[in-house]
């Protein structure tokens, strides 16, 4: 055991057992994954990415590159979790990935040896030829050798939550900065939103040993948190990531894994800290090579000494301190190498375990442990974000940010405030002060950066997490990649699941080695969200599965449900598809059966998701002449009137009818699918357009329950429910409308047919709407009712040549659809100048026809290409179309409706309807699209 | 990014639709037609565009935003 008896912040009286790979150990509450593991002397915790090499714990914090596991099993497994920032709990189960058999005897480590193969954009040169084997040899062989942890490929039980945050001051990262922003805001008065990645307030307090006002550091924290926690407009979120700065003062971050935050804030304190930058030299990565942060860190926090002969390399005034604090724990370090006093350390030596390293005066070593200290990175990462810059600093060896984005400020060691004193009084500052800085020990920053040590022979890494060495970056430059952009992607330094956050600037560095370059000609990268890896789960939240988006049911979907519907997705509407009876064997014996009942009796189909929209004002009828092809300031009241909508480019946008129950109050309707689109152009064309016109519109989609009651004995079921109503057609004509009450609630009618069929509509308030479908089949049964769905509407209209969806495609003319007689002239609408453009007004365009199979036992699909008979199945050959099909109980036989050019003198014609991915090629005859009644005659009944 | 909708305050972008370019206005003569409907300009720098509250008062508003910076640095009613 590594434990040291006493001291650190874990609660010794608090036991938990865990386990890694199988085997039982025990930590204490207030341990990390990792403090827990380095107290059981486990320093072997995964294999590199590439070249299955050994790896421990580098780090003490969420930049941690090696110490990926896998936490939990199965369905409820969460790969490269990282053990650093993990808090231990009892019964964690973790293991460690990317191994196999197992981590300490790993065959793929085979790679190591093979490494001379594996250098930078070996990929890209070896596994060129022959091109078709990427896919089925190459990169499944590749990704099974290289990787992270594995999904479990099974649905995440877990449940996410979603929360919003707003605030005056959001503070990012509890260090000494940002405990003291918050503290200087929140006593002001400000609403302060405090945010910590660490499951308690302290930052690196937690992990050094200083004193402020006389006193240890960590009771100024915990005054500072009671008197935060005391002010009622600060909130402190621990155990939160702030993963992303968005536009308009937006950030986003996931506390505890599982509660996406989206936060406002007027402004916000980016007070982030620093990461440790590990040292280039050979053998960099054995485990127990650490950053000295974290040797600092687990001896201080966690009260685990991570080795027995601990040495110090060190570029910083930090490092010396690390010696020191280790010294008052009781771990005398053996030895420390200061870089400034010219020693260095040139190759660390071990396999599994650091056994001892080599100094540049030839003098070997034997140590445990290797605490690096290389200089200090302020984490400007977020600050970055909206694509804000970072320049170097000579000064303090690092870069940062000089002009964050409006209303975000640097603060502590974020902004290159590194000392105690200096980070407590920036935050103070950035807070706007009014708040006396306290004393603070002595803190000395100072530091020379070491990018690389020279004649060390042995692997180096850059980046830990993507195996990427000294060398690989210097082969990017003498290959030509001498951009820090062009290096990463060529290296992929940086693009692993850490974002390089200990090895960029190390990349940085050496790039502008290679190529002669200062720090600052040689630039960095922008860091985009998010800043820590974000599970989808967690973005998805609610909305997965069937909460993905909303459902809308209409008022008779109980009914519907009740009597055996099958229902549609439409939009988000579900709609009645169809009503199987017992007995029936497939959907095609269903839906011809609701056809038949309906033109030889009388069907109802719920047809409440049309959308509606009700425009009313003394300007209406000339809103609606502009919005329309047709005119509708003539429609008398009582009338209803199909209409035609263009967009203003000259293509149809959406068709429906319009009714008129007053002079100034129009009821107009849309397609299901573009409800919400035509009320917006609407709004665009009255307010924007001609905000003149004294018109409001409301839409009323949700407010009416509608049903369409069908067929030749449609008038005796609505006389049998509505007996005092005279629906003769002298006082409800075709196309008539009028409004009237039904069992004290206000209901319309209209004589509207979509079917063919003597037909009418029956609207009532959404409400009332279960209660009227019940009503409507008691009144029908002994007519025979049945209730039909989408599929018998589609047969029934694609029977009555009515375009729908698939001809309102937004690239269809109204001469396209047979209704350029529609297009008035006698007054300006949207879409009539454009329409009249000479290519769509040629009628070699693709126009609206019929066509049925020359043999009448051939069936039809939509999609199909029409070629005249005897041309070759080529492009510059095609003729349009096949856009819906049916088959017709009506006929016998398979039709359909097709766009063919020069469509309407063709009538009679035979052509060829080209599948090939199906039926092959079906002989067809082009037929006036109105299979049923083309005369109209039932309609007026 | 949030809009200051000058009927509902400040909302999120999530709220409303995106159209356009608020420049160019309906005209009067077909000739001007085509360019009404097609020519674009490719803005850096502060836009007027048509944003509609669809998730709130439902009104067309008109936006002036820097494309390079998300900028917003006005919200009113067209009219």
């Amino acid at each position: 055991m590594s434990r040291l008896p006493t001291g650190g912040l874990i609660d010794r009286t608090k036991p938990l057992a865990f386990s890694f790979d199988g085997k039982r150990y025990t930590g204490f509450a207030g341990d990390t994954l990792a403090s827990a593991l380095l107290a059981n002397d486990i320093r072997l915790v995964a294999r590199s990415f590439k070249y299955h090499r050994p790896r421990g714990i580098l780090t003490a914090g969420s930049e941690e590159p090696n110490a990926l596991v896998t936490i939990g099993r199965g369905a409820h497994a969460e790969p490269n979790t990282r053990a650093t920032t993990l808090p231990l709990f009892d019964g964690l189960e973790a293991s460690s990935q990317n191994r196999w058999p197992s981590l300490d005897h790993d065959l793929l480590s085979i790679n190591g040896i093979l490494s001379p193969l594996f250098v930078a954009g070996f990929y890209y040169k070896t596994f060129m030829w022959p091109a078709a084997l990427w896919e089925k040899l190459y990169e499944p062989l590749i990704r099974r050798a290289a990787g992270l942890g594995a999904l479990s490929m099974e649905p995440d039980p877990a449940e996410y939550d979603a929360d919003h945050g707003f605030c005056d001051l959001l503070v990012v990262g509890a260090g000494p900065a940002g405990l003291a922003a918050a503290l200087a805001a929140g006593r002001a008065g400000q609403r302060v939103l405090l945010v910590d990645e660490d499951v308690r307030p302290g930052g690196r307090l937690l992990a050094e040993r200083h004193e402020i006002d006389g006193n240890s550091a960590l009771d100024w924290v915990d005054a500072t948190i009671a008197e935060l926690a005391s002010l009622p407009n600060v909130r402190i979120l621990s155990r939160t990531i702030l993963f992303g700065a968005y536009d308009g003062g937006t950030y986003g971050a996931v506390e505890n894994g599982r509660r996406l935050w989206k936060i406002v804030a007027r402004r916000a304190i980016l007070a982030t800290g620093a990461i440790e930058r590990p040292l280039v030299f050979a053998g960099n990565d054995i485990p127990g090579v650490m950053t000295a942060s974290a040797v600092q860190a687990y001896a201080t926090r966690w009260g685990v000494a991570p080795g027995k002969r601990i040495a110090i390399f060190t570029t910083s005034d930090s490092g010396l301190k690390v010696a020191a604090d280790l010294a008052a724990i009781g771990i005398e370090p053996v030895t420390v190498i200061d870089a400034r006093d010219g020693m260095l350390v040139t190759r660390a030596i071990g396999g599994k375990a650091l056994k001892a390293i080599e100094l540049s005066d030839g003098r070997r070593i034997a140590v445990d442990t290797l605490a690096m200290a290389g200089g200090w990175n302020p984490s400007v990462g977020l600050g970055c974000n909206l694509g804000a810059r970072p320049n170097w600093s000579e000064a303090i060896g690092a870069y940062l940010l000089d002009s964050p984005p409006g209303g975000m400020i640097m603060a502590g060691a974020a902004a290159g405030a590194f000392g105690l004193g200096a980070a407590i009084a920036s935050g103070i500052e950035a807070a706007g002060g009014g708040m006396p800085v306290p004393a603070t020990s002595e803190d000395p920053s100072g530091s020379r950066p070491l990018w690389h040590v020279p004649h060390s022979r042995g692997k180096a890494f850059v980046d830990y997490q993507h195996d990427v060495t000294d060398k690989d970056v210097a082969l990017a430059a003498r290959e030509g990649f001498t951009s820090v952009e062009h290096m990463k992607r060529y290296t992929t330094l940086g693009m692993a699941t850490d974002q390089g956050k200990t090895g960029q600037v190390n990349g940085n560095a050496l790039l502008a080695i290679a190529t002669g370059k200062t720090m600052s000609e040689a630039g960095t990268i922008l860091s985009r969200p998010p800043y820590l890896p974000v599970s989808i789960g967690v973005l998805a939240g609610h909305h997965r599965g069937e909460h993905f988006k909303p459902v809308r049911h209409t008022s008779g979907h109980a009914w519907a449900l009740e009597n055996g519907a099958t229902f549609v997705d439409t939009g988000q509407w579900k709609r009645a598809q169809w009503f199987a009876r017992p007995g029936e064997r497939d959907w095609l014996e269903t839906v011809s059966r609701e056809v038949t009942a309906t033109r030889t009796g009388v069907g109802i189909c719920d047809v409440s998701t049309l959308g509606k929209i009700d425009v009313h004002g003394p300007d209406a009828s000339t809103l609606l002449d502009r919005l329309y092809v047709n005119i509708f300031s003539t429609l008398p009241v009582g009338r209803a009137r199909y209409g035609l909508m263009l967009r203003e480019d000259g293509f149809v946008m959406d068709d429906g009818t319009t009714t008129r129950f007053a002079e100034d109050r129009f009821y107009v309707t849309t397609t299901t699918v573009n409800a919400a689109r035509i009320m917006q152009h609407i709004d665009f064309a009255r307010q924007v357009l001609w905000p003149e016109l004294d018109v409001q519109a409301t839409s009323v989609t949700e407010q009416w329950a509608t049903y369409a009651i069908a067929g030749p004995r449609s008038r005796a079921l609505l006389a049998k429910l509505l007996p005092d109503l005279d629906l003769s057609n002298e006082a409800l004509p075709y196309m008539g409308a009028m409004e009237f009450h039904w069992q004290g609630v206000t209901a319309r009618i209209f004589r509207l047919s979509f079917s063919g069929e003597m037909a009418f509509e029956l609207a009532v308030p959404a409400h009332h709407g279960d209660r009227l479908i019940r009503a409507l089949f008691e009144a029908g049964r002994v007519l025979g009712v049945a209730p039909y769905g989408t599929e018998a509407l589609g047969v029934m209209r694609i029977e009555k040549g009515h375009p729908a969806g698939n001809e309102l495609n937004g690239q269809t003319t109204a001469t396209d659809l047979g209704m350029g007689r529609m297009l008035s002239r006698k007054k300006d609408f949207i879409g009539r100048v454009m329409a009249a453009r000479p290519a769509l007004v040629n009628p070699a365009r693709p126009t609206l026809v019929g066509i049925h199979p020359v043999d009448p036992a051939r069936r039809l699909r939509a999609g199909g290409h029409l070629l005249a008979k005897g041309a070759a199945p080529v492009a510059a050959n095609d003729q349009g179309h096949v856009t819906s099909v049916c088959y017709s109980p009506t006929l016998g036989h398979w039709i359909g409706l097709a766009l063919l050019a020069n469509g309407p003198a063709r009538h009679g014609e035979r052509i060829i309807v080209h599948d090939p991915i199906r039926d092959g090629d079906t002989e067809v005859e082009v037929v006036n699209p109105v299979f049923v009644d083309p005369e109209g005659v039932r309609v007026r009944g | 990014m949030r809009i200051p909708c000058p009927f509902c305050g400040n909302r999120d972008t999530q709220e409303f639709v995106y159209r356009g370019d608020a420049s160019p206005t309906r005209p009067d003569t077909d000739e001007a037609m085509h360019d009404y409907v097609y020519l674009r300009d490719n803005v850096a720098g502060p836009m007027r565009e048509h944003w509609y509250h669809a998730q709130g008062c439902r009104n067309w508003i008109v936006v002036t935003r820097d494309t390079r910076t998300h900028e917003i640095i006005s919200a009113e009613f067209p009219r």
